[in-house]
C-alpha cells in the first residue's frame, strides 16, 4: 500500500507494508544513505533519525506508526558545503574512523544538543552511551559533540 | 572527493585491456625474475600499475591497499602528490579494483604505508623525473635546471609546461627502477602534516561512503539462511510456501547453502525468518564444553615450534617464577553485518566488496563458483571497520551465489546481526605460559610457550576454498589446510619472542591445527595475548625482584627506541619510582614494538576498581609512539588512539560465548563491548623520526594496553588477573 512520509521537510510517498522498518524504506526508496543497518535490533543506535525531534530507531520502527511525523535525517542537518555546526565539528575533529556508527552519534547528539544546548562531558557520554562505535573514536566524538555546541552557541 | 569506486564498467574495454598488456608482455615477464624492487614494486614493477598522469594536469593513482577506516587512502595520497608536486586535490584514487589495480594481497598487518607508500613513494619520484626529462627537451632546458610547482615544470627563462601537456607523450608502461631518489624529509611540504581525511565529509552528511551504500540499477535484496550451527546438514525446507511470499524472486538452495533473493530488503528478511523456521537440519558436532575450552585445545595436537632459543649457562640458586595466561575467543564484532553486491552478465561476475584482498578473494570465488579467475571481478568498496577477517570475504560468495540464480539483475546482500556474530571467523583463544629465573634483580632465564590456532584462514591460502558457503555446497568443498605465519611476523607467535635482552632465553609456539570454532585474524593476530602475557609476567618479576616495572624494564631494553618510548610516557605520566596503588586506583605500564618489526608503543593506564561490584573502570591512558617518519600525524594519533579503546572493550568485556549447541554470543547483549561512559580519555605523544623509515601503526596500542590495564590493576590491588576478560567476577574472585 502507498504510505505517505514527510521526510526533511519533504512529503514523499512509498508503496510497501505498513510493518515495513523505516530504515529500509530511507535507504532504498528515497535512498537516504544516512541512516545505517546495524543490528536491526534497537541496540547499537546506528539506524537513529530524529521523528518530531526525537531521535528514534529507524530499524524497528514501522512507517505505518509514523502518520504525520516530521521525519529527519543527517542528509537534511547539513551538507558538505554548508554542514550543520555537528556536521562540521565532526570534520574539524576527524572524528571518525571507519564512520559507520557516525549517523547514529550525530543524529543522536543532535537531540541532546537540542534538549541541552550547553552540555558538559559527561552529558554527552552519558546521552550517547546507548550509540555503539567499535573503531574507539570515542574520545574524538566526545570532542566533536561539545565543539558543536560550542559552534551553535556562536550561531 | 578524490576516491573513485567503478560501479560498472565492461570487463574487456576500458580498463581491463590494460591488464591483459600486463600478463603478456614478454619483457616484462623477463623482468619480473629481475632485480628486486622495494615495497610493492617488487610484485607490481611497472610505473602505469600505480600512476596515471591525466590530460587535465593532475594524476590517478592505484593503491592496491584498501581503506578500511584507518585513513590509508588519504595518507597514500599525500605520499603520491609530496613526489609528484601535485596539489593533493589533483591526485585521484581509484580504489581497489581486480581488472586494473596492482595486486598487493591482504591490507593487514599494519603493512600499507609500509608496503604500499614506498611502491608509491618511488613510483612517484620516477614519474615526476620522466616528465621533467619530457619537459627539458620540449623547452630545449637543462633538465636540473627546472623546477616543479603544481604540476606545472617551469624553466629558469620562465617558460611553462605542464603535466596536462605531457600527458600524451608519456610513457609509463616501463618497469619501475626506484632509482630515483624521493625528496628528503626536510622538503616534505604535504606528508607529515594532518591533512584532513577524504572520506570523513560524506560520512557525516550522508554521502555515499559504504558498499552498503551502493545501488544498481535493477538491483534486488538477498539474504542467507545458516544452520543452527556449524557442520550442519539441511535436510528439508518449504520452498513452495516461501515462493508465495510477497516480493520473493527466487529461494536459493545448493546442498546446504540457503538463501533468498527478493524485490524489496524487508520482504528478504522475513523470507529469511520464514525459511529458518521451516528449515529442517541435521545437525553438525556439538561445540566443545566452553568451561573446559583451555583443555580442549592443549589436548589437540600441536606442531611444536622453537622460534627462539638461546643458550648460556645458568646461575646457581636463581629463583624460578611460572605463570599461565589465557585469552579467550574474540569477535570483530562490526558495527555493520558484512555486505557485498554481486552481478552475473554475460557469464562474468563482479562482485563490490569490502574485503581487505579483493585478489585473494577473486582466487576462491573462482573455486566456490566454478569460474575462470579471469571471468571474476571484484571491486573494493569500503565497509564498516573491520579489524581482520570478518564476514566481508564469506558474504562475496554468498551475494554471488545469489546473483548467480537471478542473472543478470544485481543482487546486495547484507548479512543479518545474528550472521555475522554466529559465523566470523574469530580471534583464536590462546593459552600463554611463561616461566623465568631471576638472579641478582635480573632476569636470566626466560621460558615462554604459547598454544594456539591459525591467526589466518584468509582466502590467501592455498589447497582449499576459505570461504564459508562453498563448505555447505552439494558438491561440498573443504577448507584450505590452516598454516602458521612465520617468524618474525608471526601468527599465534606474533611478539611472542620478547623485545628485552635476556641471557638464555627459549620460545616454543604450539601451533594447533584443528580448530573447536572457525578462527581467523583478528587485529594483532597473536600480539595482542602475547604482549599481554609477556608484559604482565615482566610486572610479576618485577614484583618479585622488588624493583619498580618500568626500571626493571629498562634494566633488560637495549633498544634505544624502546627505551625512549617507556622513559617519555613515564615522564609524561609523572611516574614516580616504585609507586603503588591504594587498593582502589593504580597505574600500570605496558611496552611493545609490534611483530618486533614495526611501531613502538608505550602506554600508562589508570584503573578504578569498585570492590564491592568488581566493576573495573579505565579513566585514561597516556601513550608515546615512534612510528619513524610520520605520514600524517592526526591519522596516526587517531590510530593509536582507537586501539587503545578497542583494548580496553576487549579487555574489560569481550569473549565468544557458547555452549555446546552452538554460538550464543548473536547480537550486542551477548557480546558486549565498551559504551561512550566509560571510555578512557587518551592522550598521545608522537616521537616523529623523519630520517627513519615509517613503521606500521594500526596494531601498535592493543598490547601495550591490555598489559598497561592488567598491570595497573595489580598496582593497585596486589592481586593478579591472568585471564581475560576482566569480569566482575574475576576481579571479585581475585580480590577475595
Amino acid at each position: 500500500m502507498a504510505i505517505q512520509l514527510k521526510v526533511n521537510g519533504t512529503v514523499r510517498s512509498v508503496t510497501a507494508e505498513p510493518d515495513t522498518p523505516l530504515l529500509y524504506v530511507l535507504r532504498n526508496d528515497f535512498e537516504l544513505n544516512g541512516a545505517k543497518f546495524g543490528c536491526g535490533l534497537a541496540q547499537c543506535g546506528a539506524c537513529t533519525v530524529l521523528v518530531d525531534g526525537k531521535a528514534t530507531l529507524s530499524c524497528v520502527t514501522q512507517i505505518g506508526t509514523l502518520g504525520q511525523s516530521e521525519i529527519t535525517t543527517i542528509e537534511g542537518l547539513g551538507t558538505v558545503e554548508r554542514p550543520h555546526p555537528l556536521q562540521r565539528a565532526f570534520m574539524d575533529e576527524q572524528a571518525a574512523q571507519c564512520g559507520y556508527c557516525i549517523n547514529g552519534m550525530i543524529m543522536t547528539a543532535k537531540e541532546l544538543l537540542d534538549r541541552n544546548p550547553k552540555p558538559t562531558e559527561a552529558d554527552v557520554r552519558a546521552g550517547l552511551d546507548a550509540n555503539l562505535c567499535r573503531c574507539g573514536t570515542h574520545g574524538r566524538i566526545i570532542r566533536a559533540v561539545l565543539k558543536a555546541a560550542d559552534l551553535a552557541g556562536r550561531i | 572527493m578524490n576516491v573513485i569506486t567503478p560501479t560498472r564498467r565492461e570487463f574487456t574495454s576500458g580498463l581491463g585491456a590494460i591488464v591483459v598488456a600486463f600478463s603478456f608482455d614478454p619483457k616484462l615477464t623477463m623482468a619480473q625474475q629481475a632485480a628486486p624492487l622495494p615495497g610493492s614494486l617488487a610484485q607490481n614493477r611497472t610505473l602505469d600499475a600505480w600512476i596515471r598522469i591525466n590530460a587535465d594536469g593532475g594524476a590517478t593513482i592505484f593503491p592496491g591497499k584498501v581503506e578500511l577506516g584507518q585513513g590509508i587512502t588519504t595518507a597514500l595520497t599525500q605520499i603520491a602528490a609530496e613526489e609528484l608536486d601535485l596539489p593533493l586535490a589533483r591526485v585521484r584514487v581509484l580504489t581497489t579494483d581486480t581488472s586494473r589495480s596492482p595486486n598487493e594481497g591482504v591490507t593487514a598487518g599494519s603493512q600499507s604505508i609500509e608496503y604500499g607508500g614506498t611502491a608509491l613513494r618511488l613510483a612517484s619520484a620516477e614519474v615526476r623525473g620522466i616528465l621533467i626529462g619530457l619537459a627539458a627537451r620540449r623547452l630545449g632546458a637543462a633538465a636540473d635546471k627546472l623546477t616543479v610547482t603544481d604540476g606545472t615544470i617551469g624553466s629558469p627563462d620562465g617558460r611553462k609546461v605542464t603535466y596536462g601537456e605531457l600527458a600524451a607523450e608519456v610513457d609509463l608502461h616501463r618497469e619501475a627502477t626506484a632509482k630515483v631518489a624521493p625528496k628528503l624529509p626536510a622538503g616534505h611540504k604535504i606528508v607529515g602534516k594532518s591533512v584532513p581525511r577524504f572520506d570523513i565529509p560524506n560520512k557525516v552528511t550522508g554521502g555515499v561512503a559504504y558498499v552498503q551504500d551502493m545501488r544498481l540499477p535493477g538491483m534486488v535484496h538477498g539474504r542467507i539462511v545458516r544452520p543452527p550451527r556449524p557442520g550442519s546438514k539441511l535436510d528439508s525446507v518449504d520452498v513452495a510456501a516461501l515462493k508465495a511470499m510477497p516480493g520473493v524472486i527466487a529461494v536459493v538452495r545448493d546442498g546446504s547453502f540457503l538463501g533468498v533473493v527478493a524485490e524489496r530488503e524487508e520482504q528478504a528478511i522475513k523470507a529469511r525468518q520464514a525459511l529458518l523456521k521451516s528449515a529442517k537440519w541435521t545437525l553438525g558436532p556439538e561445540l566443545p564444553d566452553p568451561a573446559k575450552i583451555y583443555e580442549v585445545l592443549l589436548a589437540l595436537p600441536a606442531e611444536d615450534i622453537i622460534i627462539s632459543d638461546k643458550q648460556a649457562p645458568m646461575p646457581e640458586g636463581a629463583k624460578v617464577i611460572e605463570a599461565t595466561y589465557r585469552k579467550p575467543y574474540m569477535a570483530h564484532a562490526s558495527i555493520g553485518p558484512s555486505c557485498a553486491l554481486a552481478e552475473f552478465k554475460d557469464g562474468k561476475m563482479t562482485v563490490w566488496t569490502h574485503s581487505q584482498g579483493v585478489f585473494p578473494l577473486r582466487n576462491h570465488l573462482s573455486l566456490g563458483l566454478k569460474l575462470p579467475v579471469a571471468d571474476i571481478r571484484c571491486i573494493h568498496a569500503e565497509g564498516s571497520g573491520c579489524y581482520g577477517h570478518n564476514g566481508a570475504d564469506d558474504v562475496g560468495l554468498d551475494a554471488a551465489l545469489l546473483a548467480r540464480a537471478v542473472a543478470p539483475r544485481p543482487v546486495r546482500l547484507q548479512w543479518m546481526r545474528d550472521d555475522e556474530f554466529g559465523w566470523e571467523p574469530y580471534g583464536p583463544a590462546m593459552i600463554m605460559r611463561a616461566k623465568a629465573a631471576l638472579a641478582d634483580g635480573k632476569i636470566v632465564d626466560w621460558n615462554y610457550e604459547l598454544w594456539s590456532n591459525t591467526h589466518s584462514t584468509r582466502p590467501t591460502e592455498p589447497g582449499g576454498n576459505n570461504l564459508l558457503a562453498s563448505w555447505y555446497l552439494a558438491e561440498a568443498q573443504n577448507p584450505a589446510p590452516p598454516r602458521t605465519i612465520p617468524q618474525p611476523a608471526g601468527g599465534g607467535d606474533r611478539n611472542a619472542i620478547p623485545l628485552y635482552n635476556f641471557p638464555r632465553q627459549r620460545v616454543v609456539h604450539h601451533f594447533i591445527k584443528e580448530m573447536p570454532l572457525r578462527v581467523s585474524a583478528l587485529r594483532t593476530l597473536g600480539a595482542y595475548s602475547n604482549v599481554f602475557a609477556i608484559e604482565s609476567f615482566i610486572d610479576e618479576l618485577a614484583r618479585a625482584a622488588n624493583a619498580d616495572p618500568i626500571a626493571f624494564r629498562l634494566v633488560h631494553m637495549k633498544d634505544p627506541r624502546a627505551r625512549a618510548v617507556i622513559e617519555t610516557v613515564a615522564k609524561k605520566a609523572h611516574w614516580k619510582e616504585g609507586e603503588a596503588g591504594d587498593g582502589r586506583r593504580g597505574r600500570g605500564i605496558g611496552f611493545a614494538k609490534y611483530k618486533n618489526l614495526s611501531i613502538y608503543v608505550a602506554v600508562i593506564a589508570e584503573v578504578e576498581i569498585d570492590p564491592t561490584s568488581g566493576v573495573i573502570k579505565v579513566p585514561r591512558a597516556l601513550a608515546v609512539a615512534d612510528a619513524g617518519q610520520i605520514i600524517n600525524p592526526d591519522g596516526l594519533t587517531n590510530q593509536i588512539e582507537g586501539g587503545i579503546i578497542q583494548s580496553t572493550s576487549w579487555t574489560l568485556h569481550e569473549q565468544v560465548r557458547f555452549d555446546r549447541n552452538g554460538i550464543t554470543s548473536r547480537d550486542w547483549q551477548g557480546y558486549p563491548i565498551l559504551t561512550m561512559h566509560d571510555a578512557p580519555h587518551v592522550e598521545v605523544e608522537l616521537i616523529d623520526r623523519p630520517a627513519e623509515k615509517s613503521l606500521g601503526s594500526g596494531e601498535g596500542s592493543q598490547g601495550p594496553m591490555v598489559a598497561a590495564i592488567v598491570n595497573a590493576f595489580a598496582n593497585a590491588t596486589g592481586k593478579r588477573i591472568r585471564e581475560l576478560p576482566l569480569t566482575p567476577d574475576r576481579v571479585k574472585a581475585a580480590l577475595g
